[in-house]
Parts: structure tokens; sequence; C-alpha cells
């Protein structure tokens, strides 16, 4: 008996150490440090974190973030994008817009070649676009293309896409990678592209190796000689290692975490292009109701929200758009709905509701960022009379229940930002086939079903922010914020771009002495 | 006398005691509303005004505590209460009928023990849904093969006794006999594994809390606590310890509890 009571007293003594053990970190602020100008250097490995296992290597296939994000380095479209996310000719040398905007030329760049050292040739190009594009198949691997009519070649050098109707989005959709023809079989297990990097080798649930390609076509870049992707999916874990030196590169730290890191790594931070929002099921009652979506609005304190769950690094929304896309976004509407308890209740006794009511948030669990917004938010509904009780879903289950079943009141989740805003806005256009929020506003169709018509820049800019408006006008969602991410470096690396949409580029890192 | 020697009992009657004290406590006082946020206060030390510090939301971790002894005794009572009464029936059938009820109706029970418990209650908990009730409902049901087993042992054993004859004799009618006469009797080892079971309850709680299967936030939950902590480790440990410490200290209670009901009521010493 003695014994026993020995074992579980050493057993409470070493909980004890083991909790209290660890806290020995510096709490004294050490954020983002510029490093001292170094001399850059040619060559060395670097290894970057990376959470999720490649879904596919065939990039007209992979569909996850995850995996683009790395294949990125690998493959190039005929046009790709840079940091601020504009579009510059990659495979293409230049490109031509017709005056109706319905007829596109693009010319090869001279000299390109695949990484198995073949020159890209116009074949390639047309493969690859009519693979992706499902011309021949009739089964498109990626959406976006609906509306080309047809490729033509012209000479060995000229490619002319014709559309059907304008399409002011055709020329985002083609940062689509081009693949060589002679490859066709073994995009999955050899990968061959006209990127920075060639790819090495895949080991699944460990890494993925790419390594300079020598012969790319812009001189000077990449600068380091090998990169691995590291496959680990527990971030305490990365973390661990990413402090005793293993990993080189550590993208998307939380916030809260930066100052653990202490002074001996480098950090960037900015905004990702995301759109956190509080989504309500638009048709499901009480929130058909355009009086509740407002007290929502006004109740909730997007502030504190940011404040309490971002630790401050998150840019305020008020609509469906990210600051980072600067030319489009509409500023000004992230304080339409300051908060106002009064505002909200009178609104919600107008809709009938003068006692509150009782609702259900549904969040997917694997995202403690959402599940600590939606304890806040309760926490501020409160004040207003509504009950809203939090229901985490597991993933999959979210995906299928609240995603494409749309049968939830509330979640909260994050859009990822893409390149052109009509794929961001589409989303709520009333037949779109993932509107999930139910949105309805045969005003924002017309909007943005002429947007996409518009081939003149300066207008469609102004429809796409009065598409925005009208969403802030009917409050479709409770928007929140744009949460920056933290990229942190060892203090030797430096050259990292950060880019409005989710990938990696490798091709600008290098080290210093 | 041998109360005296029995170092266990104390002890575990003792944190039972400060934690059902706590519980009870919390029913009418905490220090602090423990769902309320002051963004301002977060991620304090343990000082005088928030005597365990406070979580990344500013909430009182003490009040949180408290207020999860509810939790922990609430699901624990019922889990335990479940299984207790799903086991009694079961090894009183099985144990007093013997034959083939005993056969099909243990073989059942095995089949039920050879599932990993965690995994069982997982299965449960995703067809069924997540919600406390069936979070009470899921440990429940995993821990009454345990109970089933102890109990029929017992009414093996007592049912050949020369009261339980007597009874029969009489003319007392099965129900009657195994109930009223030898229920009694298994009690006290079922007592004992009630207690126990009260400590595998807790923990398996703060387990399916900590997966986020279990009590939905932010109603405080041990387990929930210890999840929502570990990401702060290294900024505000004492958040990690005092969940930590509560479950520790609540699963080494009962299972001293149980050792020092076995021990007192060992005659053999």
């Amino acid at each position: 008996m003695k014994n026993k009571i020995f074992i579980y007293c050493m057993i409470a003594c070493m909980s004890l150490m083991i909790a209290t053990g660890c806290s020995s970190s510096d709490p004294s602020e050490s954020k983002s440090q510029e490093t001292v100008e170094k001399t850059p250097v040619e060559g060395g490995n670097v290894v970057m974190m990376i959470e999720q296992d490649m879904d596919s290597l065939d990039p007209h296939i992979a569909a996850s973030a995850g995996t683009k994000e790395v294949v990125f380095n690998i493959f190039e479209g005929l046009v790709k994008p840079d940091e601020k996310g504009e579009l510059y000719p990659a495979v293409a040398e230049r490109y031509e817009i017709s005056d109706d905007g319905r007829t596109y030329t693009f010319t090869l760049r001279k000299g390109i070649k695949f990484h198995n050292g073949d020159a890209v040739t116009v074949e390639d190009i047309t493969y690859s676009l009519d693979r992706v594009m499902g011309l021949t198949t009739g089964k498109p691997l990626q959406s976006g293309f609906e509306k080309v009519e047809k490729i033509e070649t012209a000479d060995d050098k000229t490619i002319i896409i014709k559309l059907k109707e304008l399409d002011a989005s055709l020329l985002t959709n083609l940062t689509v990678a081009i693949l060589p023809k002679k490859n066709e079989g073994h995009f999955k297990d050899q990968p061959i592209g006209t990127g920075p990097f060639e790819f090495v080798s895949y080991a699944p649930e460990q890494n993925i190796i790419i390594k300079k390609y020598k012969d790319y076509w812009k001189k000077g870049i990449p600068h380091v000689d090998e990169v691995e992707f590291r496959i680990i999916p527990d971030r305490e874990a990365a973390l661990l290692s990413f402090r005793a030196g293993e990993i080189d590169i550590f993208p998307r730290l939380p916030n809260d975490r930066v100052e653990e890191l202490g002074g001996q790594f480098t950090t960037v931070n900015g905004e990702q292009n995301m759109v956190q929002l509080m989504a309500m099921n638009n048709k499901r009652k009480p929130f058909d109701d355009i009086r509740v979506r407002k007290a929502m609005n006004y109740a909730v304190d997007v502030d504190e929200v940011i404040n309490a769950v971002a630790f401050g690094y998150g840019a305020k929304l008020g609509s469906n758009m990210s600051p980072v896309m600067a030319k489009y976004h509409q500023e000004g509407l992230e304080s339409v709905y300051d908060v106002n308890i009064e505002k909200a209740k009178g609104l919600l006794k107008e809709a009938g509701y003068e006692n509150g009511f009782k609702t259900k948030i549904a969040i997917p669990s694997n995202y403690p960022f959402h599940v600590d917004t939606g304890q806040v938010i309760v926490e501020q509904l409160k004040k207003v009379g509504i009950d809203a009780q939090i229901e985490l879903v597991e993933w999959g289950v979210w995906l299928e229940r609240v995603y494409n079943n749309r049968d939830y009141d509330m979640t909260i989740l994050s859009l990822t930002g893409k390149l052109d805003p009509y794929n961001i806005l589409v989303r709520y256009q009333s037949d779109y086939s993932k509107n999930f929020m139910n949105y309805n506003n045969k005003e924002y169709d017309e909007i943005i079903k002429t947007a996409i018509k518009t081939n003149d820049d300066k207008k469609r800019v102004l429809l796409y922010k009065e598409a925005q408006k009208k969403l802030t006008e009917d409050a479709a969602a409770v928007y929140i914020m744009d949460p920056q991410f933290t990229v942190a470096m060892n203090k030797n690396i430096s050259g990292y771009k950060m880019y409005p949409i989710y990938i990696q580029d490798m091709s600008s890192i290098y080290y210093t002495k | 006398m041998k109360l005296k020697k029995n170092l266990a009992l104390y002890i575990g009657v003792g944190i039972v005691a400060i934690l059902l004290f706590l519980m009870i406590i919390s029913l009418f006082y905490t220090p602090y509303d423990a769902n309320k946020m002051v963004i301002a206060e977060r991620f304090q030390a343990p000082s005088i005004k928030h005597w365990l510090g406070t979580d990344n939301f500013g909430r009182d971790i003490l009040s949180r505590i408290m207020e999860g002894s509810q939790t922990a005794f609430y699901v624990g009572t019922v889990s335990v209460l479940i299984a207790l009464i799903g086991g009694i029936i079961i090894g009183a059938l099985a144990g007093y009928m013997g034959g083939w009820v005993d056969e099909v109706v243990m073989r059942i029970i095995d089949a039920l023990m050879a599932f990993p418990s965690i995994l069982l209650a997982l299965v449960f908990i995703a067809v069924f849904g997540v919600s406390t009730q069936n979070t009470m409902l899921a440990i429940g049901i995993r821990s009454i093969p345990t109970f089933a087993r102890i109990a029929r042992s017992g009414f093996i054993q007592y049912k050949e006794f020369e009261f339980v004859k007597a009874a029969k004799a009489i003319g007392a009618g099965p129900f009657r006999i195994m109930f009223i006469h030898i229920l009694p009797n298994v009690m006290s080892s079922l007592i004992i594994a009630a207690s126990m079971g009260f400590a595998t309850a807790v923990l398996a709680e703060a387990g399916l809390s900590y997966l986020g299967l279990g009590v939905q936030p932010p109603h405080p939950s041990w387990g929930r606590m210890l999840n929502e902590a570990q990401g702060y480790l290294m900024k505000a440990p004492w958040y990690t310890f005092a969940p930590g410490t509560v479950i520790t200290m609540s699963v080494l209670g009962f299972n001293l509890l149980g050792d020092g009901i076995r021990d007192m009521c060992d005659t053999r010493k």
C-alpha cells in the first residue's frame, strides 16, 4: 500500500515539474527585427516546414492550398503572379488582348526549356491547356475556363485563345502549369515544369525536395541550391525543431508565439488576403431578416475579437475583401457597423425578437482560431440577449453539412484569397454552386455578371467596389478580419517575399554572411 | 483499529472532500463569472486578485476550475450510475441464472471489453453527435463490462450460500433473491469499483473534452481548459497547471478512496 501511495506522489510531482519546468522562456519583447545588411551569398540548402502532405504532384489535379504553395516553385503558366498579385509573362514572352477582349495572343518565350532539357513548344502549351480546360475530353480538370471557345496556334511560337464571351478573369486562370506532352503518364511521379526549381524526390508524409534549375529563363534566380519542404503536421513539434535549428523557415507562425522565439530569428508579417467571417444562413430563420443580420453586425465587437484572438495582428474587415487587394478593396466599410448594443437591440425588437433567440454556431473543431473567435462572439451576443451555442464539428462533417448541404445557422470560417476579385466575390452570386451563405440579391448578381464582361479596367474596379458595398448594406455576414501571418526564419536567410495568395516563393530566398 | 493504518482512505477521503466542497461552493459562488472575458487582463499570473491567474481571454481560472468541477462530478456521477445499474442487471442475470444466459451475456461483454474504451466512446459520439448527455452515455456504457463482471462473480459466489437456499425454500422469487438478498452482499466490491470508475470517468470526460468531443466551449471543462492551455504552455504555464492538477488530484483521490475502502473491508488482515 505504501508503495502505491509513493508511486502516486511521484506521478504528481513529475507532472508538476513538467508543467512548471518549461516556463524559462524570456517574455521580453523581441519583435521582428530587421537584420543588419549582410552580404548575400549564392548556394546553400533551405529546409522549410509545411503542415500538410501533398494531395497530388500533378499541378492540374492538385486541389489543396498546401500542395499549390509548394508546386508553385516547379511549374509555371503562360503568366505568373508576382508578390503584389500582378501578372507578368512567364512561359509566354508577351501577350496581347484584342480590343473586344475576346482574343488573347501569346508569344512563346525564346529559348525556354523544361527541366529535362527539352525546349517548350506550342504543342506542349496547347496540350496542357487542353488538358486542364477539358476541351477535347469535355471534363475540365479546373474551373474558370468555361468561356474559352478554342485554342489555335498561328506558327511555332504563337498561341491564340478565343473566347465565346468576355471573361475578365481569364488571365488569372492562365497561371495554370504548362507541362511537357512527352511526360504524359508521369505527371504524378516525375513532375517536370519550367519553374525556377526542379523536382528531386518526394517521400509521402516526410518531405519533398526540389533543387535549383540552372537554365531558368530569368537570370540570377534562384539563389539557393536545394529546398526541402519537410512535412510536420504537429505544430508544437515543428516549433521545437525550428528552435533547435533543424528547420530554416517556419511559415504561418501563430502571432502569439512570436515572442517565445526570442531574438535569434528573423520574422516578417503581413496580411494574407484571407477573409475571416461569421456566416449566417441567409435562408434560415431568423437570419432571413435583414434586421437580424444587421443587429448581429452591431452586436459583434470586431476590434475585441482581433485583439483577443489574433493579439491585434489582423486587419478589420467590413466586406468580403482584404485590404491586401488594394486595387479593389472598398475602404470605409469596416466602420459601417461599429458596436452599438442599443441599435442592435432596437433592430431585434423591430424584427420581433425582443427577448433574443437561441441559435447555434457550427465551428470546424480543427481550427482553434475560429473556436476562440466563437467563444468571444458568444459572450458578445449575450449582451443583446442572443443565446448562441458553439457546436464543434469535425472538418469532414463541416464540409458536408455546412459547405455542401447548407444545413447550419451560423458558422465561422476563413475564405482564402484569390488573385482575381471575381473569384472572391462570385461566392455570393445567388446561383453560384458554393454560395453556402445563401445570399440572394438580384442587383448583386447583376453587378458580378456585368463585371466579368467588362473590359475597361477602371469600370470593373468600380463594379467590384459596388459589390462589396452591397454585401455590407445587406449585412450578408459578420465580416471579421484578415489575420496576419508571421514567417519566422533563420537569421541568415533573407529575401522572403509575401504573396497575396497561398504560395511560398523560394526563388528569391538567399543566405547572407 | 484497522482504520488507523488506512492512510490511503484518509488521503482519498480528504482529496475527494476538498473537491466536493469546491464543487458545492461553485453552485452558489465563484469569485468571478466563469465566462466573463476581460481581454485587458489576460495571461495574468496567479495573484491575490486571481488566485490561479487568468487565461487567454482574461477569464478567471479559479472560477473556471470551480465550475468545471460541476461538469466533472455531473459526468462522473451519471456515467458511473449508468455503468453501475447496467452492470448490476447484466451481472445479476448472468451470475444467478448461469447456464446459457451466462454464456451469451458474458461473451457479449467480452466482445465489448475487447474494444479500446476510448475508441468505443469516440464511435458513439461520432454517431450520436457531440453533447454532454452523449458523453455521459458513452462513458457509462463503456464501463458497464467492468461492473458486470464484478457483479457476476459475486452472484455466482453467493447463490450457493445457505441464506439464499433458505430464502428459496420459503418461496422467494428470483428477483427478490437477486436484489434483496444477494445484492447487498455484493455491493461492497461494487462500491470500490464505482469509486475507481468515477476516477476513470473524470479522466475520460477530460480526454474527450480535450479532443473537442465532450463539453462544448465556452462552458468550462477541465479537459477543454487543458486543450486551450497547451498553446500557451510557455507563455502562461499556470494555465496548464491548474486543470492538470485538478484532473490528477481527482483521479488520485478517487483511486485512493477505492483502495482505502477495499482495505477497510478486507477481513483477511
